[in-house]
């Protein structure tokens, strides 16, 4: 059993390499000075006011692709239509895009010289470098999570139920709330944790529309970034650590609710 | 025959209600997905083939181009010895606290990769304790984008180790298999589309990385600056049609890794029937 060990040993050193052993040096830092500094840099106005940008962003987004997801999930699952694959493949892109190319992308639309741009601006409306920007930015990158979980879940369920309670006279509203979503109901939750993993460390995108406007547009990621490259070394190291926070518990609550989603 | 009634009444209606899920799944994503990347495409043509082909030929952007693919491969390369590795250990081994590394492995899905690039650069940066600096190289480079992409291959694995059956291993050690043989013969075949998938998604992942990218690169043009950086650059300085046409050549490359593989697949599963 010598080539086991040997094996295990690999495979966990690599994991420590490159997931733990960088992830307990922020903590390290951070509480190098004791807790009090850290909590102070967490605390400044402008760190409050990029956490609960963050927080306002993600419910948004979240819940706008919660509903997307869910009855996207149903049309590929359920109907038959044309551009079904479309839509399917649709649905991943996200996933497969630079989130760069994503922030250029709404820039191209609704920035200043964007196809809707000049109409917006003529009427008021401010999308780029603004909060509809980075909500729109977020959504895109956040977007194919509830549905990918969705999917399987239905196909599983199989829709015997559904056409049972249709033949009984249930309405369409009736028969999704009683019998689709409970049936669904961990696959969504499965997906709405990644989604709003997602949407809080959301970078790339963010940073491109956002103009960061300290105090005004600046997330925690962007927030990090802007102390790092402002020599504020201790700053971005106690809002990593606080995302990092976010990130654990987030993973606490996959793997509390992944034996519920495969059981489903 | 009151029933019956009903269900006469209540069929249209859920037929409406079930058109409207396709409705709204179609318009939505036309609005967020569809349309901005027509954008981006259209500005990326708009002004003929040879501003677009000129867009792309710029020394900078293909060696930006270059780097990201060879360090993407690479990537991808490792994350396929790692990931299955790593898959095999979860499966096959059992030791103390293997629940708390299989929730570890999901990691790089939940951090922000902006932070992702940071611990990585708290340990394997100048300031780092080990007293190596991968800040501003290809090693940094190489470093972030493992770090995001380790769960890819790992995650496609090891459901199809799970369900592997053990008897066919179980039968040809009793013929006398050697275990570098049995896996060779038995476990590669049977793993090797997951493998595939795995490493497509990583790479099409690795081919758009930022976050992870930007602290730990340097982004120096010509060495360590990657396409999505470079596309970053030209937006902050007002070069969109540049950054638009090699956004463009980021698309491709990462939808053709996913359409290759994808039919590698095919063919691999077909053969197995």
């Amino acid at each position: 059993m010598a080539s086991r060990l040997a094996l295990r040993t690999v495979a966990l050193g690599y994991l420590a390499a490159l997931l733990i052993a960088p992830l307990a040096i922020v903590g390290f830092r951070t509480l190098e000075d004791g807790f009090a500094p850290a909590w102070a840099a967490v605390t400044t106005p402008e760190a409050l006011h990029a956490f609960w940008l963050t927080i306002l962003i993600g419910a948004i987004a979240v819940s706008a692709n919660t509903v997307f997801g869910i009855l996207c999930a149903l049309a590929i699952v359920r109907r038959r239509f044309r551009g079904h694959g479309l839509v399917n493949s649709l649905v991943d892109l996200p996933l497969a895009l630079s989130p760069v190319v994503v922030g250029l992308a709404l820039l191209l639309v609704y920035g200043r010289n964007g196809w809707f741009g000049g109409w917006l601006v003529d009427h008021g409306i401010q999308v780029i470098f603004a909060l509809p920007g980075m909500v729109l930015a977020t959504v895109f990158v956040s977007l194919p999570f509830v549905a990918r979980e969705v999917i399987p879940v239905l196909r599983e369920v199989g829709d015997e139920q559904e056409q049972a309670a249709a033949t009984l006279g249930a309405s369409w509203w009736q028969s999704f709330w009683r019998i689709t979503l409970p049936a669904i109901r961990w696959g969504v939750a499965y997906g709405v944790i990644l989604s709003t993993a997602r949407a809080i460390g959301e970078f790339g995108a963010v940073s491109v529309v956002s103009g960061k406007v300290a105090g005004e547009t600046v997330t925690m990621t962007l927030l990090v970034e802007n102390r790092f490259q402002n020599f504020d070394l201790a700053g971005a190291y106690a809002a990593s650590a606080l995302l990092a926070l976010i990130a654990l518990a987030t993973l606490l609550a996959m793997t509390l609710l992944r034996p519920r989603r495969d059981d489903a | 025959m009151t029933t019956s009634g009903a269900v006469g009444r209540a069929l249209p209606a859920r037929r409406r209600a079930g058109g409207l899920t396709v409705g709204v799944a179609t318009g939505y994503l036309s609005l967020i997905v569809l349309l901005p990347l027509a954008a981006v495409v259209a500005r990326s043509t708009e002004d003929g083939a040879d501003v677009f082909w000129r867009a792309i030929s710029d020394p900078q952007a293909v060696a930006s181009l270059r780097v990201t693919l060879l360090v993407s491969l690479a990537v991808v390369l490792v994350n396929a010895l790692a990931g299955t590795l790593i898959a095999w250990v979860l499966v096959r081994d059992d030791f103390r606290g293997k629940g708390v590394v299989n929730a570890v492995i999901d990691l790089p899905f939940a951090l922000p990769t902006i932070v992702a690039g940071l611990t990585l650069l708290a340990l394997y940066g100048p300031k780092g304790p080990l007293g190596v600096n991968a800040a501003y190289t290809t090693a940094g480079l190489l470093l972030a984008l493992l770090f995001v992409t380790l769960p890819f291959v790992v995650r496609t694995v090891q459901p199809v180790l799970l369900e592997l059956d053990r008897e066919m291993e179980e039968a040809a050690a009793s013929l006398g298999a050697g275990r570098l043989q049995i896996f060779r013969r038995i476990v590669f075949p049977n793993i090797l589309p997951a493998v595939l998938s795995g490493m497509a998604l990583a790479f099409a992942r690795a081919v758009g990385e930022f976050g992870a990218v930007v602290l730990i690169s340097g982004n120096i043009p010509y060495r360590t600056e990657v396409a999505s950086v470079y596309i970053f650059g030209q937006i902050e300085s007002d070069g969109v049609t540049q950054a638009a046409a090699v956004s463009v050549v980021l698309l491709v490359i990462s939808l053709a890794a996913l359409l290759l593989i994808g039919g590698v697949r095919r063919r691999i599963t077909r053969h197995d029937g």
